[in-house]
């Protein structure tokens, strides 16, 4: 699904991605460590082709196609996704009328994805005037919940979110991914669990995420370098006892 | 400031016959009161009246609750109605005073009377038909202790190229918790030029909210309102929205004296130049504590336009409150990225911004206006890429 092949990326002439090689497969879904600063909101924004990052080295293919030249709103067509962790708000343009663009010309129920994510209120305010953290991340899913990418970027999903709100927002992101298949009398639910195969790249600080999304891999994303594959989990143990510290040594 | 040569223009000569049937006007001039804000069908409409050129052409009461004469009735039917002509604005504040005080050719006295609370608007459309007309109009508003109105004040002319100038002289009279709401509407045309000179006061506990909209090319316009929050706890709100595309120029904004005790106001434009010229001012003077003052700019620069801000805070007394936030600049670009990753290409996503900006909604408008406004504004959008 997503290739990513040597990529380098620079701000200012500034180098902050230094030759990322990443695969994420259908349906696979993979979490992204690492401390402040080492690239790794860059690396999603690298992805969604927006930001003023220059890519000066490698590529970005998605399902075969290279991307890396392609405005952002391509990108979005083919079905590449982005949860925002700081969305800029929008004056006099409504919740309702952003999700009703986000669906194009696909017919939705708002109401009842509004519902969902706990969001009713919001549907006739200005987007993102005034949200709250969790707000603002459960505005994100509806909104990606209504344009329904095959693979979706997740920017830190549980920074800003208060405990009330975590458990929602974890759910719906597992939602997102993998749908919410019920067993029915036609299909198995392992037949279910594989018609609809949402990819993801999601980024997280503190690890809360995967009390809620089945993560297939982890890295660590340290000084624009990817390194340490393994099970998240077991990154996050690691990363909760030793720091980042053990990276460098990895690393060099 | 661009002056006017007002010899270019005939300000006599030009009376208008009275229409007994708003519907039985030209076609094309409904549309363009209509685009001005006035219905000629008059639904849901407490009061209508209608100039053109020199003439009062229209005027009509619905509702009990109102009182609406042409300016020259009302000064003969009540004799108090005098001290109140040129009380607010000074007639020798300048050469466009000077000229509607020499020689008026009429407009509307609205009294709204004590206590009623009008569920309608009140429309008013003046209109320029001639070329090279020059009108001088004097108005004057009076919404009595307790009352409550909205009134829809159009200006227009009929044809989009046409060559006018207009002054218009408005004086309002907001009394003891009585509330106002004043639309003005601005429908002119590229050859237009427009001095209004309004003042306005509000007694304690009135409420005065003023919306303005102006999405049309305008030649040159000019007009700096003034509203004096005269009693305690009086409350005001100006929203603007403005669009000056190639070869308009324009210079507007409010100024609010918070005169009593607790008063407060607040000051919102949202300013487009589209290849035009806006001077986008504001000017909130208090000279006693406590009160509570706040004036904010929002300026979009496109097609080489220009937006010159000047906010002014201008604080007499220890403890007042005033604040203001200006900002002047192209369309935001992470607002673009925003809509881009949703899946729109850069127009669409301009477009769906600046729609957003010319936002009506806080306005509390009738619903066939707002359906005008939002296909003039999604006219002017399609004129800006």
């Amino acid at each position: 699904m997503l290739t990513i092949e040597n990529l380098h990326v620079s701000i200012n002439d500034t180098p902050i991605l230094k030759g990322i090689n990443l695969h994420i497969g259908e349906g696979e879904t993979v979490i992204l460590f690492g401390p402040n600063g080492s690239g790794k909101t860059t690396l999603l924004y690298t992805v969604m082709g927006i930001g003023n990052y220059e890519v000066t080295e490698g590529k970005i293919l998605f399902n075969g196609d290279d991307i890396t030249r392609i405005p952002a709103y391509e990108r979005a067509r083919k079905g590449i996704g982005m949860s925002m962790q700081r969305p800029p708000s929008i004056h006099g343009l409504k919740t309702r009328g952003l999700v009703e663009l986000c669906a194009g010309k696909e017919p939705i129920d708002i109401e009842s994805l509004a519902r969902k994510v706990n969001m009713e209120k919001f549907l006739d305010r200005d987007i993102n005037l005034g949200f709250s953290g969790g707000e603002i991340k459960r505005s994100e899913i509806l909104q990606l919940m209504a344009q329904r990418p095959n693979f979706v970027l997740f920017d830190e999903p549980e920074s800003g979110v208060d405990v009330e709100n975590i458990a929602l927002v974890g759910a719906m992101a597992k939602e997102l991914l993998e749908g919410s298949p019920e067993p029915n009398g036609k299909h198995s639910m392992h037949e279910l669990m594989h018609t609809r195969r949402t990819s993801g790249l999601v980024i997280t600080h503190t690890g809360y995420i995967l009390d809620y999304i089945a993560a297939d891999r982890g890295h660590v994303l340290y000084n624009g370098h990817l390194c340490c594959e393994d099970n998240p989990k077991r990154i996050l143990d690691h990363l909760q006892k030793y720091g980042y510290q053990e990276c460098i040594r990895c690393l060099t | 400031m661009n002056d006017i040569d007002l010899s270019k223009y005939e300000f006599s000569g030009h009376g208008s016959e009275q229409i007994e049937d708003l519907n039985r006007m030209a076609d094309k001039e409904k549309q363009s009161m209509m685009m001005a804000g006035f219905d000629s069908s008059e639904k849901n409409r407490s009061a209508s009246f209608v100039l053109i050129d020199h003439d009062h052409a229209f005027c009509k009461s619905y509702d009990p609750g109102v009182e609406i004469l042409p300016l020259g009735l009302a000064l003969k039917i009540h004799e108090g109605l005098a001290d109140l002509q040129w009380n607010l604005v000074n007639p020798e504040k300048d050469e466009f005073t000077r000229l509607a005080a020499d020689h008026v050719h009429g407009g509307y006295v609205i009294r709204v009377k004590k206590g009623a609370r009008l569920t309608a608007p009140i429309q008013s459309c003046l209109m320029m038909h001639t070329e090279k007309v020059g009108q001088n109009v004097h108005n004057i508003v009076i919404v009595e202790e307790g009352a409550e109105a909205h009134i829809l004040s159009g200006c227009t002319t009929t044809l989009a190229d046409q060559k006018a100038a207009h002054i218009g002289i408005t004086e309002f009279y907001v009394e003891k918790n009585a509330s106002l709401t004043f639309t003005m509407v601005h429908n002119w045309g590229e050859q237009v030029e427009v001095r209004p000179r309004s003042v306005g006061q509000v007694e304690a506990g009135g409420v005065f909210l003023s919306n303005y909209i102006s999405l049309k090319p305008v030649k040159n316009l000019q007009m700096y309102p003034k509203i004096v929050m005269k009693g305690a706890g009086s409350v005001s709100r100006f929203n603007s929205v403005i669009v000056a595309t190639e070869g308009t120029y324009m210079d507007v904004g409010n100024r609010v004296i918070l005169d009593a005790v607790d008063t407060r106001t607040e000051i919102v434009s949202h300013a487009i130049a589209s290849g035009g010229t806006i001077v986008a001012r504001g000017h909130i003077q208090a000279n006693i504590s406590p009160t509570k003052g706040h004036l904010e700019c929002e300026g979009l620069l496109l097609n080489n336009g220009v937006i010159h801000a000047i906010p002014e805070l201008d604080g007499r007394a220890e403890g007042v409150e005033l604040s203001h936030e200006a900002a002047v600049g192209k369309i935001a670009k992470e607002e673009i990225e925003y809509l881009m990753i949703r899946g729109l290409d850069e127009e669409e996503a301009s477009s769906t911004i600046i729609r957003g900006f010319l936002n009506i909604d806080i306005m509390g408008l009738p619903p066939e206006l707002r359906a005008e406004l939002d296909d003039a504004i999604a006219e002017t959008e399609n004129s800006m890429f």
